[in-house]
């Protein structure tokens, strides 16, 4: 069936990608889902310096969503690259690493020690994390900081660079032609919009950062908006994140303009539900008689 | 190894006004689960509740491939579960976590359950009962929750422990006032037996437990309780802070060494 794709010069077997912080490096998730038959694995947000993220809880579960407010917890770059990478380079799955730094610099540090390693397919830039004080919001709502920011780091490497763009924007369109301008190869979003909850009988904040990143179905309708507009207006490909659940959630992107999608917040409630996604497309072509995927995007009427 | 899998209700019985007993069936379980274990239950198809739900194990019943779960309705999540039936199947994510490190033997177990805290440490206690059937083991129960009706689990414990002491926080039931005082009032006429303390119960009774532990110098196992979405190990989301960072309480836990948390 048509699911052969190539996003950003990265070629995949299917559109169906796993978004940054749903997956981990991989190795939890492998034991319950093959990681061959993803399209790509985009891993958890990796910085220089190890990052302790933010005090607990930072899980609320909403209406149709969850809010989290992590805070980019990881081990820093040579954790990554010695034990990640390695478990990854088992699969034949491409390797998409999520980076995120306090300045350019520090984007453009990570981009050139991942360039050597030869697993690692492309770079997502996250400037949308709304969880943390730098490396976050500051680039991605500021449309001379994204294409500052994305010019550094493309002086720093070949590898394709997804731009990752956050909601918490006036219009996101600005900093989408702003990305792809100073050299983008893709633009994936949406991140998660900032949100907060307050436990009305205790009357606490939910989440020990007091905001946090709402994600899941609840949000979908936002992202598949946003996707349509950014696909009007950018020549690169948009990969549509948000909220999907299903193959029919997938499809939805694809006809706003996506041409490849990135599933988070399902992993944490089915982890093959990217499997499932893929399964589901296939029928979807199937039964509407397509010969391939690509066919829907930006189809809608 | 873990697996996500459809599990068949065998039977769910309602034991008190709020509580829940579930039995489903899982030779995959039965065969890989250790006590202090849990499962992330999938209660719906639908998106409102989103997330799982986490329950420890309560008791495996090897001759039936079975498991039991012992749990209260305190939100939607767990009223939908509440709902389901002998002979519905339920996606289930097990078992996860570390679970209890089992006592080396000659040993003074004393398990310190409160409220549902009681649920894995009745599997705690027939696992060690299981593996040594003649062992010079004396396993001590303190058992405690609000009110009589609220107490859970006595008869099991019964069953399987040397003594079971009981408390309770209005006198309905046991001695009056909190398991952790009752705790505090008996070790003082503990024997000079090796002793390790298993807890499980509301956050600030474990804490208290482990207090007791530190200045007694008894090893002391706690089963910890978070907020949580994937429940294996990739989303950060229920840490707890230890003396060597944040720890998942799904993958590094839910069963900490009581001296590792730092508590609030």
């Amino acid at each position: 069936m048509g699911l052969k794709t190539e996003i950003a010069g990265i070629k995949m077997k299917n559109p169906v990608m796993v978004a940054s912080g749903t997956f981990g490096y991989g190795e939890e998730p492998s034991k319950y889902v093959d990681l061959n038959q993803l399209g790509a694995i985009i891993t958890k947000t990796v910085t220089l310096e190890p990052r302790e993220g933010n005090p607990p809880p930072r899980i609320c579960e909403t209406s149709s969503g969850m809010l989290n407010s992590i805070g980019l917890q990881n081990k820093g770059i040579s954790d990554f690259v010695n034990l990640a990478l390695p478990f990854l380079a088992k699969f034949k799955t491409p390797v998409i690493v999520n980076i995120a730094g306090d300045s350019p610099e520090q984007y453009a540090k990570l981009a050139k020690i991942l360039s050597r390693e030869p697993i690692v397919k492309g770079l997502e830039l996250n400037i949308s994390c709304p969880n943390v004080k730098k490396g976050g919001l500051q680039f991605g709502t500021d449309h001379d900081a994204t294409s500052n920011l994305v010019k550094t780091v493309r002086k720093a490497t070949n590898l394709p660079l997804i731009v990752k763009l956050s909601p918490n924007v006036t219009d996101i369109t600005v900093i989408a032609k702003a990305a792809a301008k100073a050299g983008a190869d893709a633009i994936s979003l949406i991140n998660t919009f900032l949100g907060m909850s307050i436990d009305a009988e205790t009357k606490h904040f939910n989440l020990g950062a007091k905001t946090g990143g709402l994600s899941g179905p609840a949000i979908k309708p936002v992202a598949v908006r946003m996707v349509w507009q950014t696909a009007q207006v950018v020549k690169i490909p948009v990969i549509g994140v948000g909220g999907i659940m299903n193959g029919n959630d997938a499809i939805e992107f694809f006809l706003a303009g996506a041409s490849a999608i990135e599933v988070g917040t399902a992993n944490f409630i089915d982890p093959q539900a990217p499997l499932k996604i893929v399964k589901e497309i296939e029928e979807y072509l199937k039964k509407h008689n397509l010969s391939h995927y690509k066919a829907l995007i930006g189809k809608v009427n | 190894m873990p697996k996500q899998e459809n599990c068949r209700i065998l039977q769910h019985q309602q034991i008190a006004s709020t509580v829940f007993k579930l039995t489903l069936s899982s030779p995959n379980l039965c065969q890989e689960a250790k006590p202090g274990q849990f499962v992330n239950i999938r209660v719906s198809s639908k998106y409102d509740p989103l997330l799982r739900r986490p329950l420890s194990l309560h008791r495996i019943i090897k001759k039936d491939n079975a498991f039991q779960l012992l749990y209260e309705v305190v939100g939607k999540g767990t009223a939908i579960l509440s709902q389901t039936k002998p002979g519905d199947d339920l996606d289930i994510l097990g078992p996860l976590g570390s679970g209890f490190s089992l006592p080396s033997e000659k040993q003074t177990i004393i398990l310190v359950g409160g409220g549902m805290g009681v649920a894995p440490l009745v599997n705690l206690a027939e696992k060690i009962k299981d593996q040594r059937p003649k062992t010079k083991d004396q396993i001590i129960a303190f058992i405690g929750a609000g009110t009589k009706a609220k107490l859970y689990c006595e008869k099991d414990f019964k069953q399987i422990a040397d003594k079971v002491l009981i408390s309770t926080d209005d006198g309905s039931h046991g001695e009056k006032g909190f398991v952790s005082d009752l705790l505090y009032s008996r070790l003082t006429i503990h024997d000079s037996r090796p002793a390790s303390i298993y807890a499980c119960g509301p956050y600030a009774m474990l804490e208290a437990i482990s207090n007791i532990a530190r200045k007694n110098k008894i090893p002391c196992q706690v089963s910890m309780e978070a907020k949580m979405a994937c429940g294996i190990g990739t989303c950060m989301g229920c840490v707890i802070k230890t003396k060597n960072g944040y720890k998942k309480v799904c993958d590094d836990g839910p069963v900490f060494d009581a001296a590792e948390i730092i508590w609030d």
